[in-house]
């Protein structure tokens, strides 16, 4: 049968269950566009492409489906790099679709081509350039496939303007095999054997659990484990809500502005179990000192994430979640029982250090932008789905928000990229429409692209922007008070817009706090109101986010209150 | 611990930018490139890239498993050590003024090379063998003057017999 190259892509979108994509028009994608708008795919035009790119992943990390954002050559291509930069550190499965110069002008220098593959190589898990419409249905299949299985991430295919227009016979393509690409999954039994062993022998267990568990849908099987064995968790930035916020083994965060009591875990613990981690540099800070007294076991599907950073002592390659089931197997076939009174020290040491040092803020006349994200958490019941900015914003709401479930915390990790958090919002509440999503972000963050309010009015998207106002860039603000004699370096951002009329100028709502017995009402009102709303909290503008570990310090040294 | 020699070989998907995910896998990452082949092999889907790259165990380790992890790529294996034959071939293009000419064909035969093309004034003498072979050779042709030089870099293959 006769197709077009832009229908055979649409069908293929409709075998791969793709119901959004999110996208801008452009010349080299016109006739995509021309056949998109003849499917049931809801298009959700976004107002620059890097807002398509972050809305698709927000909408990857809350459903765990593959997220597809649809631009054009040249500069709509150009200005996907930092979201595909984006998911690709923080593992999201994303399909980014861009159009192309015909392919005889590639070369050409012609208008609005760019070389959107070389561009995107070190930041894509794979891409390709189609160069014949008969390639298009494979390609695209394994782009995909690629995209959502092993360690999942961004996947870029550019599809120039002729490849979509020309007609060619077109036959369906069963199951997508690649020689040369295997994920293993199944973890190799004798390794994890030799696991069950140092749990048998450990006195001070921590487990240590990052994105990868989240990915897997392994938060089930982490949980089950942790409880068996009775180790206290602490995940990473990127695994939080793999483990139950509200659980008494939560030990909080770990890292730079992980709480006391998981910090001092990991520095004091003999077996380390890390899973679906790739021990950061803000997870371990000075390397030499990371659990200098632990047995490390590493469990991850990336074999490149193992002994990258540091030495292990076993290493276990697989799925987080088939690995930890295999692990409970071999648990529950041993027989073994946690002998109660030989974790028992531990325990109480560890109740110790969270009694002695809890996270801690002094709420004064000033609003404390600590107190905004509890009152965030008490009134959604910890509910909602949280995006977040990057800086102080994201670490309070990393600390004060707790997170039960995973997919509900969606934030740019590893990458750390300012303007995440308002596309992102807009994706998860495409893939949540009745579920509370609420961006909390920092005054600077929000402006990186606040143009996204109006895609959020115009597809009647109701997502939340709580903004954390103290009129500063305010992380880089806080390391310049704490190890730049207190010289605010362009951090100071006195003009900021009226938020509240700017939220009124997109057709949004715009509420405002100015003091603390007013938080509560206005996240009352913001929370309830069926529209998109802005929510300007002026907060204290000097607060920093403790506690801290400086740069380079062993995360057992850390700032505290 | 010790930085040393590795040699790498891979087979890859002999497609338009394979070469270029690998090489920008070493720049990007930070790791070093003493040489690098590609041809393909009797299979046209696929080539052969052998590079050589130099760094400790740990580094090595996280080189292949890097490697492995480009879609593209099918194959790696470390061939360093002896249970591998390893070739590299020069051209080397050496100033042969008449009182040297018997010399220079002296070192020619005793290190097995070929004069390929005589002109007045040079020899552009054709050498094959291992790096230590090379090196030696360039030393003795060295004071002669070596105009110009093409190495291949080095490629590899497993000893069956091992």
């Amino acid at each position: 049968m006769k197709r077009t190259g832009a229908q055979i892509l649409m069908e293929i979108l409709k075998e791969e269950g793709v119901d959004t994509v999110f996208g801008f028009p452009g010349g080299a994608v016109i006739d995509i566009y021309d056949e998109l708008v003849k499917t049931d795919i809801r298009h959700i035009l976004v107002r620059h492409e890097q807002g398509a790119v972050h809305a698709a992943d927000g909408y990857a990390r809350s459903s765990g489906k593959v997220g597809v954002c649809l631009v054009t050559s040249g500069p709509g291509a150009t200005n996907t790099v930092t979201g595909i930069a984006t998911a690709y550190m923080d593992s999201i499965p994303l399909v980014v679709l861009t159009g192309q110069v015909p392919t005889q002008l590639i070369g050409n220098d012609a208008f609005q081509e760019v070389d959107i593959v070389g561009i995107t190589r070190p930041c894509t898990k794979h891409n390709y350039l189609i160069t014949q419409t008969e390639d298009l249905a494979r390609t695209v299949k394994e782009a995909f496939h690629i995209a959502r299985s092993g360690r999942p991430g961004p996947v870029l295919v550019d599809i120039p303007k002729d490849v979509s227009v020309m007609e060619v016979d077109y036959e369906p393509i069963p199951r997508i095999r690649m020689k040369s690409y295997r994920p293993t999954y199944k973890p190799n039994l004798k390794q994890l054997q030799k696991v069950v062993d140092l749990i048998r022998e450990a006195r001070r267990p921590v487990i240590f659990a990052g994105g990868g568990v989240i990915t897997a849908k392994g938060a089930e099987p982490l949980t089950a484990l942790a409880r068996k064995i009775s180790a206290p968790v602490t995940t990473t930035l990127m695994g939080l809500g793999a483990f139950p916020g509200t659980d008494p083994l939560w030990l909080g965060m770990i890292g730079m502005h992980g709480t006391y009591r998981a910090n001092m875990s990991v520095n004091g613990c003999d077996l380390l179990i890390a899973v679906g981690v790739r021990f950061d540099d803000r997870v371990t800070g000075k390397i030499d000192t990371f659990a200098r007294e632990a047995k490390i076991v590493h469990i991850d599907i990336d074999p490149t994430s193992i002994r990258k950073n540091i030495p292990v002592t076993i290493p276990v390659v697989g799925d987080c979640r088939v690995t930890l089931q295999e692990l409970l197997k071999l648990l529950e076939k041993d027989g073994l029982e946690v002998p109660s009174d030989s974790i028992r020290p531990w325990l109480d040491q560890v109740e110790h250090w969270k009694n002695t040092k809890p996270l801690a803020y002094r709420q004064e006349d000033v609003i404390k932008p600590q107190y905004v994200v509890e009152k965030l958490y008490e009134l959604t019941g910890g509910e909602a789905i949280i995006t977040t900015e990057v800086g102080q914003n994201q670490m309070w709401t990393a600390q004060y928000y707790h997170f039960d479930r995973p997919g509900r915390f969606v934030t740019s990790g590893g990458l750390g990229t300012m303007g995440f958090g308002l596309p992102a919002a807009i994706g998860a509440q495409m893939a949540f429409p009745d579920t509370v999503v609420v961006d909390v972000a920092g005054d600077g963050s929000i402006q990186m692209n606040i143009q996204e309010m109006a895609t959020a009015v115009e597809c009647c998207l109701p997502v939340k922007v709580a903004i954390l106002n103290n009129r500063y860039l305010g992380m880089v603000r806080q390391w310049q008070e704490l190890f730049y004699d207190r010289c605010y370096a362009c951090t100071g951002m006195e003009h900021a817009p009226d938020f509240v009329k700017l939220a009124e100028a997109y057709g949004a709502v715009g509420l405002r706090a100015t003091r603390p017995d007013e938080v509560e009402a206005v996240l009352r009102e913001g929370l309830s109101t069926p529209r998109p709303v802005i929510m300007d909290f002026q907060v204290e503008r000097e607060e920093c986010v403790y506690p801290m570990v400086p740069a380079g310090a062993s995360i057992a040294e850390m700032l505290l209150v | 611990m010790n930085s040393e020699k590795h040699i790498l070989t891979m087979l890859v998907d002999n497609e338009p930018g394979v070469l270029s995910r690998v090489v920008g896998l070493f720049s990007g990452r930070g790791y070093n490139i003493e040489s690098l082949c590609v041809a393909e092999t009797t299979d046209p889907e696929v080539s052969r890239i052998t590079m050589v790259t130099k760094g400790n165990a740990p580094l090595i380790e996280q080189i292949e498993k890097q490697l492995r992890k480009l879609v593209n790529v099918i194959k790696v294996r470390d061939l360093s050590g002896d249970k591998s034959v390893k070739r590299e071939m020069a051209l080397v293009c050496v100033r042969a003024k008449p009182e040297n000419r018997a010399e220079i064909l002296r070192i020619v035969d005793i290190f097995r090379c070929k004069v390929v093309d005589v002109g007045p004034e040079y020899y552009i003498v054709e050498v094959t063998g291992d790096e230590g072979k090379l090196s030696a050779l360039l030393k003795l042709l060295k004071p002669m003057g070596i105009k110009k030089i093409a190495r291949t870099g080095t490629i590899a293959l497993f000893r069956e017999s091992a």
